[in-house]
């Protein structure tokens, strides 16, 4: 390894959750606003991939004046590429457990919900064991809080929140129209807090250590470390917890094969990078830095020069047009679409400016789309069609 | 049928009558049936006081609740990005081979259906696949033929996974 490349490796995540009681404990015995003031100057972002600010999602629930509130933890852990939620679930669940019953004594909610995505059926037993245990414990503590599991059936689009609820509510898990947002009208119609699985186990870092421990890793608006799935043409492929803002240059020199001709990053929903941006793009959160800021929910997929453009964006889109909800034309019709194009270019029934027509449709989709499903197909399509137009077409 | 009544009632028990009990009963009918009959999903609705068609359009929306007659074990093979770039077309190849079914079909037995499905999440041991609720990693042709032997042997049904 090229000296000066180091990645900054972070171990909160899997550390050791054995003092999960004297958290818990510790932070029930705090006044709510503090709980939230600390979250709030750690600067935690959401990590399923929106990256909204998890103190002051709180904060709305907290100031919500309904006595029904839920607090749902979100493990539908779906877009390619990502697999971080089940190992924490499976290594240290009882972090998540513990923060969700913090956020629960913080905005004042009695019932909470994991939301597990059907393909990880098998994680049931075990999660429901330590559910058991946790709940034994808040009633040793007198603390009122309940958690059940709800198992999802196999739909990438009931990871959007406003579908999720849908899909708990016994309903097709189609998106609904923002605002409300659920911090006011969530699950039920009554307001919700809902956040990753991840980010829940980052505020379970943030109670133990304080928010300065956290605040001080990664960079300017995207603070603290995050989890992220390594897979495609690396040697090493798997879950590793890295400071946010790295270089996505530093990133491959440690993670590529040697031959690394690009990086999806951010799953499907996300943008591919080709070696030319590597050094100037960084791995975070949108902010007023200089280059490209690439957000993300972890996914990181790696392509050496084996790996044909055309086949990534094919196999991207069809999943889009399997999962698209069908609920709004621009992303039920673009979706079908944007396949049928690509395939017509590469059959050489259409010509290359085809292209274009397509990459307009993707801005419309991004523009009129009524989820992030169909705003966000935009990402890769663009991002692989201008910077591999000629594997599209030849 | 008086078996799947009997299965609705004792799920309608256990999760009660609410709209938001809808995907739990579901998803209890097809562990037990494989499938969601339209029969399965009229008594549903029934039992629930909701029309038979929100039933049929909420059950047809989710992948994992089928409403087709399935085998006793359902197959379900990874084809997300990393898992075909990582050879999942052998496998799939090898299993079509070894089952004599196409990707959508079932065996004449009831024993198998083969179906693919979008990302599992283990692109870090890719290829993979679920059998049931079962998930196996890595799959190589070989590693496959392996697995599903000894489903073959044990397919009297003594060690049904799905419980």
């Amino acid at each position: 390894m090229t000296p000066g490349y180091d990645l900054k490796r972070v171990d909160f995540i899997f550390q050791n959750e054995s003092d999960w009681k004297d958290i818990l404990q510790k932070s029930l015995s705090r006044p709510p606003a503090e709980l939230i003031n600390e979250l709030i100057s750690s600067e935690l972002k959401g990590r399923g991939g929106a990256g909204f600010p998890t103190g002051f999602k709180w904060k709305l629930a907290a100031d919500e004046l309904n006595l029904i509130k839920y607090i749902i933890c979100n493990a539908d852990e779906g877009e390619p590429g990502t697999f971080k939620d089940r190992e924490i679930l499976t290594k240290v669940p009882m972090k998540v457990l513990t923060a969700m019953a913090i956020c629960g004594y913080v905005i004042g909610s009695h019932q909470a919900y994991i939301y597990l995505r059907g393909e990880y059926f098998f994680l049931q037993p075990a999660l429901n064991k330590a559910i058991l245990e946790f709940q034994a414990t808040c009633q040793e503590l007198n603390f009122d809080f309940r958690i059940k599991l709800f198992m999802g059936a196999g739909a990438y689009i009931c990871g959007e929140e406003t579908a999720l609820f849908e899909s708990m509510e016994g309903k097709r898990g189609e998106p609904r129209n923002k605002p409300p947002y659920p911090t006011s009208f969530g699950y039920l119609g009554k307001p919700t807090v809902i956040n990753n699985v991840e980010t829940l186990a980052h505020t379970y870092t943030i109670f133990k250590y304080g928010a300065k421990r956290f605040y001080d890793l990664g960079v300017q608006y995207s603070r603290g470390s995050k989890l992220f799935s390594v897979s495609g043409d690396t040697p090493k492929p798997g879950i590793y917890e890295l400071e946010l803002g790295m270089s996505l240059l530093d990133f491959v020199h440690d993670f590529g094969d040697g031959d690394t001709k690009a990086v999806q990053v951010g799953g499907a929903s996300g943008f591919l990078v080709p070696q030319k941006r590597f050094a100037e793009t960084t791995i975070g959160f949108q902010g007023k830095l200089t280059g490209i800021s690439l957000p993300t929910g972890g996914s990181m997929m790696l392509f050496n020069s084996s790996r044909s453009m055309y086949n990534v964006l094919d196999n991207y889109l069809e999943f889009f047009r399997e999962e698209s909800c069908g609920q709004c034309t621009p992303c039920r019709v673009g979706c079908q679409q944007l396949l049928n194009g690509i395939k017509a270019v590469k059959r050489g029934e259409k010509n290359g400016q085809y292209l274009d027509k397509l990459l307009r449709l993707t801005e419309t989709m991004q523009y009129t789309a009524k989820c992030g499903l169909g705003q966000s197909v935009a990402n890769s399509f663009s991002s692989i069609v201008e910077n591999f137009r000629e594997e599209m077409i030849y | 049928m008086v078996a799947v009544l009997e299965l609705i009632d004792n799920l309608t028990d256990q999760y009660g009558r609410d709209r938001s009990s809808l995907l739990p009963i579901l998803q209890g009918v097809v562990q037990q049936e494989n499938y969601l009959s339209e029969y399965a999903m009229i008594e549903i609705a029934r039992a629930l006081n909701l029309p038979a068609a929100e039933v049929y359009g909420t059950a047809t929306f989710y992948s994992f609740l089928e409403y087709k007659k399935m085998g006793k074990y359902l197959i379900r093979i990874c084809k997300t990005i990393t898992c075909s770039m990582k050879g999942k077309n052998q496998v799939l190849m090898t299993i079509e081979d070894m089952l004599k079914i196409k990707v959508g079909e079932t065996t004449p037995d009831g024993m198998f259906s083969l179906l693919q499905t979008n990302c599992l999440g283990f692109c870090h041991m890719a290829p993979a696949m679920l059998i049931n609720f079962d998930v196996y990693t890595d799959l190589t042709p070989e590693k496959v033929r392996e697995i599903l032997s000894g489903y073959l042997n044990r397919k009297g049904g003594v060690n049904d996974t799905r419980i």
